[in-house]
């Protein structure tokens, strides 16, 4: 099932990214594009291996440069460093939980634009920055958070899809059983 | 174990990504474009897929609707033909004066029909991919156009696709020149560059304009000729509001662009 599920992230992030470019419906209507891959990137530290977080942040980030002005590589280590705080502290989160789910998503969408732009500017870049990039920062940070629990739901439904379903225990056991039956009676033995 | 893998995995992308960064800007486009290479197919399905849709919205438009259109395309047919002939007669008496003159001969444009694929998925750039690349004779740096003005550059170019830096990028600055509405005299020349201050992509600066020149708004910005990219006499906007700058020194204009960036489908590219 690893790499069933580690395949699985890959392609998300690869449609992900595909339909950042090519759909321009929310960009006109609110001014600014969502981005999948730390939303990706929460489900896939908090459900996945590190292997798949580092596969993740490599690919995620290069699929995504490579249909953006940024320089090849740049996306990469926002996500990296979101993937390994968060794997590192799994057993700390409820990762069942929605609202953790919405809010490591607020956190990681809202940190993986900002953490480009710095590394955009340290490499003296010059991204188109003004005060609505604020604006935008929201709309990525809400969107991204709305977006980790959907992510959550559609993995653990394609799991349950592609995996034999775990047998409920029963506290039955026949070792145990009461037989019940009208066997000799003592009286009339 | 655990911190072992922690330290592999970090290792190797970090490497992966110190390579990549400090590649040479050649190398690096080239990289670029194959990973982006592997998009197309699915930039293919979507046009195919759209252009089903609108076929089969086409199929239910009621007949009637599409004789009235093709008779008003009919007349606008013809109206375009007057006007072909009459600038044709133009072009040759200009021709003629030019040569009297000893000026060089204006070259007609040579365009090549590209239509938008894609978009920047960052928001802060703004560029996007077109679908001609150097089988069709595409090379960076030309020219891209719409009917209705100008739309930007070319950036990189792959074999059949290229990426293109749309006015209102900080990689998109240029000259431009302030033609008075009446009788069409140059009024100021000056930059254009993105705006800082709105959310509206079809806004831009009209920056280092020298102070005293007589802005307006309304007035039309078109391409100045000054620079090697771009020809004179493209239309890029109008002016919607003018500011001093400098105690005075400087003016700059917000322009409106001409053409809505937002909802670009076909564009040409202009061979040079």
């Amino acid at each position: 099932m690893n790499w069933l599920n580690t395949m699985a992230i890959l392609l998300m992030a690869f449609l992900a990214v595909f339909l950042e470019s090519y759909f321009r419906g929310l960009r006109n209507l609110v001014g600014a594009q969502i981005d999948l891959l730390p939303a990706l990137m929460v489900y896939a530290s908090l459900s996945a291996g590190i292997s798949t977080v580092a596969l993740l942040a490599t690919l995620g980030g290069l699929w995504f440069d490579s249909l953006s002005a940024n320089p090849l590589g740049i996306t990469v280590l926002p996500l990296l460093v979101i993937g390994l705080v968060l794997h590192s502290g799994r057993e700390l989160i409820l990762r069942e939980q929605r609202y953790a789910q919405f809010m490591l998503g607020l956190a990681a969408s809202a940190m993986a634009p900002l953490f480009t732009v710095l590394a955009l500017l340290g490499l003296g870049a010059e991204p188109l920055l003004g005060w609505w990039s604020l604006w935008q920062w929201l709309i990525m940070a809400l969107g991204g958070a709305a977006a980790t629990p959907l992510c959550f739901r559609l993995f653990d439904r394609v799991k349950r899809a592609f995996t034999y379903q775990k047998l409920a225990e029963t506290s039955f056991r026949p070792d145990r059983e009461i037989k019940r039956d009208r066997g000799p009676h003592p009286d009339y033995s | 174990m655990l911190k072992r893998q922690y330290s592999i995995a970090t290792g190797l992308v970090l490497l992966i990504v110190l390579v990549l960064l400090n590649l040479p800007e050649q190398p690096a486009a080239r990289i670029k474009l194959a990973l982006g290479g592997l998009f197309l197919p699915l930039f293919g399905m979507a046009g195919s897929v759209q252009h089903l849709a609108q076929q089969v919205g086409n199929s239910v438009v009621p007949r009637s609707t599409l004789l009235t259109q093709l008779d008003q395309l009919r007349k606008e047919n013809e109206e375009l033909r007057q006007k072909l002939m009459q600038a044709q007669d133009a072009f040759r008496e200009n021709g003629q004066l030019r040569q009297a003159l000893g000026w060089q001969r204006r070259v007609p444009w040579a365009l090549q029909p590209a239509r938008v694929i894609g978009q920047d998925p960052a928001n802060w750039w703004r560029t996007m991919l077109i679908d001609v690349g150097s089988r069709d004779r595409i090379r960076p740096n030309m020219p891209v156009l719409t009917a209705e003005g100008l739309v930007g550059r070319i950036d990189k170019v792959g074999p059949d696709r290229s990426s293109v830096v749309m006015i209102g990028d900080p990689n998109c600055r240029f000259s431009a020149q302030v033609q008075d509405a009446r009788d069409k005299s140059v009024v100021a020349k000056g930059i254009i560059s993105p705006t800082a201050s709105t959310l509206d992509r079809l806004l831009v600066d009209l920056i280092f304009v020298p102070g005293g020149s007589l802005l307006k708004p309304g007035q039309s910005v078109m391409t100045g000729g000054d620079s090697m990219i771009f020809p004179k006499g493209i239309i890029i906007g109008h002016i919607v509001d003018v500011r001093t700058n400098d105690y005075g020194l400087n003016l700059e204009a917000r322009v409106k662009l001409a053409v809505n960036l937002n909802r670009l489908e076909l564009v040409w590219v202009l061979l040079q």
